[in-house]
């Protein structure tokens, strides 16, 4: 039995009335690519906030890395790495001072730092970017950057929130390149994404719809389930089955009614 | 619940690198006290020179005509003789012609001669209220030199004498340049800190800081040391153009001044904080900021308006203000050369106000993205 | 009539080009897509267009007028929707809606109707009532689409519109396009999306501020010229990296949950049975498949990296 790293039980977060989580059960395992797959607004931001303690959560337990997010915040931030939506570094810095900045809240000594440094600038190409003003970074290498300063202090658990939005297609295998490596040393990756065939390089995939779970399971197994050949296929039959559902409830609830 | 040295070390580098790139910020900062000491210094200039005085001359006599002299003689008046009426003087201040009017009466040489007390009366357009204060002290001062010169010695308030004692020539400036300085610190230290914390809360960056292990006292601390030293610069600078622009005088230790200035900068910095925990985006904390500090600041610090001469309720709301102890403290230092335990006061109600500020402050300090 | 025209345009920043001698042309009513990897110039460019930046060489036409001359006919003529297009936060997404409308002076009538339009792509219908700062960030980017859309000007200029956007309202989202397209507006649109270049009427494909390739996008797929292959198996991981150590291949990518591979000789029957054989068993099925717009994206940023 796989060491359980993440652990949510009938997790709820409300907006005032609406709902944005609705009774979220997961166990996500160490060392696994958890993708979490969703529509614009389904819930996937809110569920990563409440984990990393930026949200609270309505109701429901939530566990990261054995810790409660209601009583443990503190400790789980040290063991957690997040890659936020929107972009989140400062962009009247330099890409150095940038990196810097973030080793420094992580207590990395300066050794470290250079070390992780030299590590982002060759892995993700920035080389050449090292002195320039993050505000002038193209869409693309602000990504990178993000991506980098998330795992300078070599978390247990990663968070990235679409970390290959605007990123070209080259780019994005090397990406996912980076979140092979960081895993097979043992972290646990949560990522979501937009880009279908993304889904398929997670080892289990997620997907939301207004807050519900409607499928979570392999790539493969879920391909066979609703016999389709790729995962874009099987996200747009399963999220337009749960619209439709919306816009003209089912039959049979109907009938009860009647 | 250690604090890291190194982490409010990276804050502090980091908020240090946002000062010096954004230049312009920091040109204003450095510009503003400057300006600020040129319009007190010289637009607002609160010193009386050459004010028209009407004099009526009951008695016509020599002694009046000496007395006469003695302010014509002074640089503050310039005294010109009035025929008409007593009763139509009103008219010579709405027109503007005077400010002041001294009437000597019929008896004033026979009542000299024999030593008793003689009345004279002034009007003082009062309509300008701060110069028609300034003007009857000059009224007392051009008065007392006259006594002097006959070599009398008349009984006169204690009170009077006081508020002329520290600053014999009257220079406005010499009050102006403490205020400068306490408006400054209070504006640039609580506006820059609430504006720097709720920018990273409008541009997102806080969601990033808030994910590491940082403490809440850590990221304050962090990025209130580099405003310390900004505010800090920005007093001395002030400071340096008073005593070689305004000849201010600088009577007691600058060493004292020195440690008094940090806990003022201390107490204004975490008003900033408390701004910014209630403040969403750089626009509203740079309201708060503004108003909560440059108008008490302006209006009840004692800068412009006399504390004592305020409605009793305003009075106890110069308690709250910063500026108000600073002020004692500075004056104090630099006009009369007081010492610490003569400021002891002011300093322990400064040191209070920073300690509740900045407990409630660091307690609702948001650790997360809620409201 | 040509609606863009741009000859030999030169764009430095600090003395290093951003986008260096691009001479383009794009026709009128056509839906024109730039590709590149990211830094290659695409904003530099379109912001170029759209009289927001000053060429340092070279010149800029739109409607047969000059960016640097005519600046207020041009931005009359031209939608612009930037990278980070940011909505009036503390506004509804009604409101929102409702202010660009009005800014555009679009009639009651035809705002009603594309109103409809917008609702039904970005499903923001049910959340009219919602601050835009609320709203997830595709449901943002979405709401910024509907607001550069609410109105049809001349010329569309459109910068990774779908940043963030999931896929069933990327699908809708370029079937608006295609309509908008019918009313005679002639729209450029960059994006990091392959399979959306493959929508557009004429690609132009920008590398390191140089247009490498310009054409539709079936002229531009025919420009490779390897024989690719579709490999599936076991380990997709594994058998990427063992085609890339084979001498015969030009260049492996990972595809979802296969392995595209380009060789520089049509492999015979022979090399795939030892290959089966080598790969321990890795390789089930192998295909040949024909190049797609992101086979042609990767090949031809290869090149020069
Ligand atoms: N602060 C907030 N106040 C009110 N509603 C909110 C707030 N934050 C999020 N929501 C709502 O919660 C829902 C889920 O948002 P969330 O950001 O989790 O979506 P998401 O799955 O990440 O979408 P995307 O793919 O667009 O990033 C949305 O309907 C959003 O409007
Ligand atoms: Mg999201």
């Amino acid at each position: 039995m796989p060491e359980i790293s993440v652990k949510t039980e009938n997790l709820v977060r409300n907006f005032g009335s609406f709902v944005a989580v609705n009774q979220v059960n997961i166990e996500v395992y160490q060392k696994e690519i958890f993708g979490f797959l969703g529509a614009n607004g389904a819930g996937k931001t809110t569920m990563i906030r409440m984990l990393c303690g930026l949200l609270k959560p309505s109701s429901g337990k939530a566990t990261v890395g054995g810790l409660d997010v209601y009583r443990q915040s503190e400790q789980i931030k040290r063991s957690i790495g997040y890659m936020s939506q929107k972009f989140s570094l400062y962009e009247d810095l330099t890409v150095e001072e940038n990196i810097n900045f973030y080793g420094g809240i992580y207590d990395l000594n300066q050794k470290r730092i250079q070390k992780k440094r030299d590590e982002i600038f060759f892995s993700l190409g920035m080389g050449d970017y090292a002195r320039t003003l993050t505000y002038d970074l193209p869409l693309g290498f602000k990504q990178r950057l993000a991506l980098g300063c998330a795992l300078l202090h070599d978390p247990r658990i990663l968070f990235l929130d679409e970390p290959t939005s605007g990123v070209d297609p080259k780019a994005r295998r090397d990406f996912w390149e980076i979140i092979h490596q960081t895993v097979a040393l043992g972290t646990t990756i949560f990522v979501t994404t937009h880009f279908m065939e993304e889904a398929e390089y997670c080892h289990r995939v997620f997907i939301m719809d207004a807050g519900k779970i409607i499928a979570l399971d392999t790539p493969t197994k879920l391909k066979n389930r609703y016999k389709k050949k790729s995962m874009q296929e099987v996200f747009v039959t399963l999220v337009e089955k749960q619209q439709e559902k919306k816009t003209n409830p089912m039959p049979d609830s109907n009938d009860k009614m009647s | 619940m250690s604090l890291s040295k190194d982490r409010i070390s990276a804050i502090a580098r980091k908020e240090f690198f946002h000062i010096i790139y954004d230049f312009r910020t920091l040109f204003i900062i450095f510009l503003m006290p400057v300006v600020q000491l040129i319009i007190f210094g010289y637009a607002l200039n609160l010193e009386i020179q050459r004010v028209d005085m009407a004099v009526v001359d009951l008695a016509r006599s020599t002694q009046s005509r000496k007395l006469v002299g003695q302010f014509s003689g002074s640089k503050f008046f310039r005294p010109f003789f009035y025929q008409g009426r007593l009763d139509d003087l009103e008219d010579l201040f709405k027109s503007r012609e005077a400010k002041v009017a001294m009437v000597i009466p019929f008896d004033f040489e026979r009542k000299l001669q024999n030593e008793t007390s003689v009345q004279v009366q002034f009007l003082v357009d009062a309509s300008d209220a701060n110069a028609a204060i300034l003007i009857r002290n000059y009224c007392n001062q051009v008065i007392m030199d006259y006594n002097e010169n006959r070599g009398v010695k008349l009984p006169l308030p204690f009170d009077l004498r006081s508020t002329i004692l520290f600053n014999p020539e009257l220079k406005s400036s010499h009050f102006f340049v403490p205020g400068v300085i306490a408006m400054i610190l209070i504006m640039i230290s609580a506006l820059l800190t609430s504006i720097t914390i709720s920018r990273e809360k409008e541009t997102g960056t806080m969601e990033q800081i808030l994910v590491s292990p940082v403490r809440p006292l850590e990221i304050i601390s962090g990025k209130v040391i580099p405003y310390i030293v900004l505010a800090f610069l920005d007093a001395a600078v002030i400071l340096l153009v008073g005593l070689v622009v305004f000849k201010v005088p600088f009577k007691g230790s600058l060493f004292l001044l020195t440690g008094l200035t940090v806990l003022y900068i201390l107490t204004a910095l975490s008003l900033g904080l408390l701004i910014s925990t209630q403040a969403r985006t750089q626009q509203v904390a740079m309201m708060m900021a503004l108003l909560i500090t440059l108008l008490p600041t302006v209006m009840l610090s004692g800068l412009v308006f006399p504390i004592a001469s305020m409605p009793k309720l305003l009075q106890y709301l110069t308690y709250l203000i910063p500026a108000r102890y600073f002020l004692l403290i500075v004056r104090g230092i630099m006009l009369k050369g007081s010492v610490f335990s003569q400021l002891l006061g002011p300093c322990f109600f400064l040191a209070l106000l920073t300690l509740i500020l900045l407990g409630v402050s660091v307690k609702r300090f948001n650790m997360n993205l809620e409201r | 009539m040509k609606v863009i025209e741009i000859t030999d345009y030169c764009k430095r920043y600090d003395g290093v080009a951003a986008v260096e001698g691009v001479t383009l042309k794009v026709e009128y009513g056509e839906l024109f897509g730039l590709i590149g990897p990211d830094g290659a110039g695409k904003t530099t460019l379109l912001r170029a267009i759209c009289t927001l930046l000053t060429p340092d060489e070279g010149k800029i036409l739109v409607m047969g007028k000059d960016v640097t001359q005519s600046i207020m006919d041009i931005r009359s003529l031209v939608g612009y929707m930037p990278q980070r297009f940011s909505l009036y936060q503390d506004l509804s997404v009604e409101q929102n809606l409702r202010f660009f409308a009005d800014l555009f002076g679009v009639t009651e009538g035809k705002r009603e109707r594309r109103l409809l339009q917008l609702f039904e792509f970005s499903r923001l219908a049910p959340f009219k009532k919602r601050k835009a700062g609320e709203l997830s960030g595709g449901m943002k980017q979405k709401l910024s689409l509907s607001c550069a859309l609410i109105h049809t000007p001349e010329i569309l200029v459109l910068d990774e519109p779908t940043y963030g956007v999931d896929p069933i309202s990327r699908q809708e989202f370029w079937e608006i396009l295609r309509s908008i397209q019918k009313e005679k507006t002639t729209i450029l649109v960059s994006t990091a999306y392959m399979d959306e270049a493959d929508l557009c009427d004429r690609v132009a494909l920008m590398h390191q501020g140089k247009i490498t390739m310009v054409g539709t996008p079936e002229k531009i797929k025919a420009s490779f010229h390897y024989h690719l292959y579709r490999l599936e198996g076991k380990d997709v991981r594994f058998l990427r990296d063992f085609f890339q150590k084979l001498p015969s291949v030009r260049s492996t990518q990972l595809f979802g949950d296969t392995v595209h591979v380009s060789f520089c000789k049509k492999p015979a029957l022979s090399d795939w049975k030892n290959w089966q054989r080598d790969s321990r068993g890795n390789l089930k099925r192998w295909a040949s498949q024909p190049p797609s717009m992101e086979d042609v994206f990767m090949e031809s940023t290869e090149k020069e990296r």
